[in-house]
């Protein structure tokens, strides 16, 4: 106990008594000036009643949504009662918190609702395409003639086991390869001067392939029809719509390698022309198999972009019902194009051999995304593990996580049309 | 026992001097460097041919019709009256409804995704955002055409019923309360085209939000949490003024996108060259869908105007672009982002 004077007033004693630290019981409030205690969540495992506090609201709120969209207001159908469901269990659930604890938690508890509900809006989103296009498109795979058959002598009216994709799937492999076989060196190539080569010009030429990513695919295609089909004079074929998928895809394929090499780390290059390598050597044994998965990935998902992407093609390659090898042999079809123009056409087998053909596209994309995400996945170690686990964990550090989808498709910034 | 090395010291000093460092490549590294810088010029002139062409045909479509052909709202290639501002404002209604249903999902998808979602599922979720924007446009179209135009519709008609005094949901030359709905009125229209249009913008901005999200310091975030914050604010207060940049960026990464759709559009929107703001009204079109609905039956005035369209289409895409790199790199964000 501190000594005080005798003259002080007696509230000013116990203000100095705490002041200087004495014990103090819990319960006795020392501070007046103090916020009054809050029950602050708790930290370890959630106690029942607090897990129950959780889904019980979504519970009431599920009965709170069929009375009011069944019994109280006229709004019936699934849509406006999963929304009665959502905003009841948002506000059941601020109601709840707001009871149980305080203002805080019930803010961080609708919040998380709320982010939950998005996301689970937009995964259902991206189900109901998935699955709508698969339900409708099942019926003419299971004939095997749409596969093997083209469309040749077969009207649209006719039954579904006549007639088939063949000539759509060739040509869009046939399109695809030609204008992979010109945007990959090509591409990779700049992205190598870009990063290894620099100097003013490598500044000047990223400037404009960035910019040519914003140029939207249809113009792509206007561009080459102009071009190749108008002012040239030749025909509608395979090639024309292999360049204008080319035109489209080369800024996209050179940006995402160029994003690649850029996190290719400086030591492994700078350790490389330490040893003596020439630059060429640097960048052909460690710069490139160093970014050869992030590679792969830009170059498949710039592939999917590509094989997806109607509006090129619909210009510049004319929808052929007849299998056509030859990319000079004039108009050639394409898986993209054959869905267009069946759905365009009105006819409700058209439009299932429609469906049928988005479903042998969606599998490819796909398959072409799977294969890009295996390639992704670094090399597990093999003859010396101590030096590759090592490397590849730095590797690793750098090149997947920062790169998530080097352009991801969706990759920032190939993404423009 | 130690032994000293004896140094065998060169006899002529001038045989040992110290190599000519010199930067210019010598060489395979000439030949290399040659090289390449021959794939770049190349790449530079086949991409940077496309825009100058493009810029080209589009002059003698404004020497032709002036300053009209910002102005014209019909394209009217037989009567010789072509303006762009119809289409403009289409493709300005269709993206700006994407913009409006695709932000906030994928702003809230992407703050799940790195913030609430078990760290167990996050990369799976990852791949998923990534497969849904390889998913091809042509496949939303098919979605937005047949699955969800009919619900878009009633949607239209509450819209209408409801908020039917904001020139947005008004359709002119319909009753909305008589008993049987004209059903026709209310499909084919910018908010039909912006749904589908928006599921393909989505991904792309919640990948870019998404990656400037997860680069969020954890330093902040685990400080933020030692104060007492709750998960809400940190993200609030933490993750949401980081990621900025990424968030504004991402947006307009997307709309640069949603502007240049083409074949989604094309499926569902019913034509009209009209400035309006009846977004919900059937009717409209984007200078994609017009490019790719004229492009056969035009001759070469009508060619070069279609050029001219997609020219001025390019140049705003360009703008939008533009500053969503700048925006995501100027950012504290935006350091490691390769937007």
């Amino acid at each position: 106990m501190t000594t005080t004077h005798d003259t002080a007033p007696a509230h000013d004693v116990t203000v100095r008594l705490t002041a200087v630290g004495t014990t103090r019981l819990p319960g006795e409030r020392a501070d007046l000036d103090a916020a009054p205690a809050l029950p602050r969540p708790g930290l370890g495992r959630p106690t029942p009643a607090e897990r129950f506090l959780r889904w019980a609201p979504w519970l009431s709120g599920l009965g709170a949504a069929w009375l009011v969209t069944q019994r109280l207001l006229p709004l019936s159908g699934v849509p406006w009662f999963l929304i009665a469901w959502f905003v009841a269990g948002v506000l059941l659930t601020a109601v709840v918190t707001a009871m149980t604890t305080g203002v805080t938690d019930m803010r961080d508890r609708v919040a998380e609702s709320v982010v939950t509900g998005a996301a689970l809006l937009v995964g259902a989103a991206l189900l109901s395409t998935v699955l709508f296009v698969v339900v409708r498109g099942w019926q003419p795979l299971t004939h095997l003639n749409f596969f093997v058959d083209d469309m040749s002598g077969v009207g649209p009216k006719e039954s579904l086991d006549r007639g088939g994709v063949l000539h759509a799937i060739v040509g869009s492999l046939i399109q695809l390869g030609i204008a992979l076989l010109i945007t990959l060196p090509l591409g990779i190539g700049t992205a190598v001067f870009m990063t290894e080569v620099g100097g003013r010009f490598a500044r000047v030429v990223r400037t404009v392939v960035e910019a040519m990513t914003a140029l939207p695919s249809i113009v792509a295609g206007l561009f080459v029809y102009t071009v190749w089909i108008v002012a040239l004079g030749r025909d509608r074929s395979g090639l024309a719509a292999a360049f204008a998928i080319a035109v489209m895809m080369l800024p996209i394929i050179a940006r995402a390698a160029d994003v690649v090499l850029r996190v290719v780390p400086g030591g492994l290059r700078e350790a490389s022309l330490a040893l003596g390598a020439s630059r060429w050597r640097t960048v052909w044994h460690v710069v490139l198999p160093t970014a050869r998965p992030g590679l792969a990935t830009a170059v498949i998902l710039g592939v999917a972009r590509g094989v997806g992407e109607t509006s090129p093609v619909l210009l510049t390659s004319g929808a052929a019902p007849f299998l056509v090898k030859g990319p000079t042999d004039g108009v050639m079809n394409s898986l993209p194009l054959f869905i267009y123009t069946n759905v365009r056409s009105g006819e409700p087998t058209a439009i299932n051999r429609a469906f049928g053909a988005a479903t042998v596209l969606l599998l490819l994309v796909l398959l072409l995304f799977v294969l890009a995400r295996l390639l992704a996945r670094p090399k597990r170690a093999r003859s010396r593990p101590g030096l590759r686990r090592s490397m590849g964990a730095s590797v690793r550090a750098l090149v997947p996580r920062r790169t998530p989808a080097p352009p991801a498709p969706p990759v920032p910034s190939e993404e423009n049309r | 026992m130690t032994t000293l090395p004896t140094f065998d010291r060169p006899t002529i000093e001038g045989d040992v001097r110290p190599r000519r460092v010199s930067r210019t490549p010598r060489g395979a590294d000439a030949v290399f460097a040659h090289a390449m810088r021959a794939v770049g010029a190349s790449v530079l002139v086949i991409t940077g041919g496309v825009g100058l062409f493009l810029g080209w045909q589009a002059f003698p479509t404004l020497q032709r019709y002036g300053l009209s052909f910002f102005t014209t709202e019909v394209w009217e290639p037989d009567t010789d009256v072509v303006g762009i501002a119809g289409i403009l404002a289409g493709t300005v209604s269709v993206a700006a409804v994407a913009m409006v249903i695709a932000f906030p999902l994928s702003l809230l998808t992407a703050l799940y995704i790195s913030e609430y979602a078990p760290a167990r599922i996050r990369p799976t979720l990852v791949s998923l955002v990534d497969l849904m924007a390889a998913v091809p446009s042509i496949v939303y179209g098919l979605w937005g055409f047949f699955l969800v135009m009919p619900h878009a519709a009633e949607l239209a008609l509450w819209l209408q019923r409801n908020l039917g005094w904001l020139p947005f949901f008004q359709v002119r030359d319909t009753d909305p309360d008589a008993a049987v709905w004209d059903t026709s009125r209310y499909v084919g229209s910018a908010f039909c085209a912006g749904i589908a249009v928006s599921m393909m913008v989505m991904p792309m901005a919640c990948a870019v939000m998404r990656q400037v999200f997860s680069q969020t310091p954890v330093g902040e975030k685990e400080a933020a949490l030692a104060l007492g914050a709750t998960r809400w604010g940190v993200v609030r207060s933490v993750v949401l003024p980081f990621g900025r940049g990424g968030i504004i960026g991402g947006t307009m990464l997307g709309l640069g996108r949603a502007l240049g759709e083409t074949i989604a559009v094309v499926l569902i929107i019913s034509v009209a060259f009209e400035v309006k703001p009846n977004l919900v009204e059937i009717g409209t079109a984007t200078v994609s869908s017009t490019i790719a609905g004229r492009f056969g039956e035009a001759g070469p005035a009508q060619l070069s105007a279609l050029l001219a369209a997609g020219f001025v289409l390019f140049l705003i895409t360009l703008a939008v672009n533009t500053v969503a790199a700048v925006v995501v790199n100027r950012g504290r964000s935006g350091a490691g982002v390769e937007a």
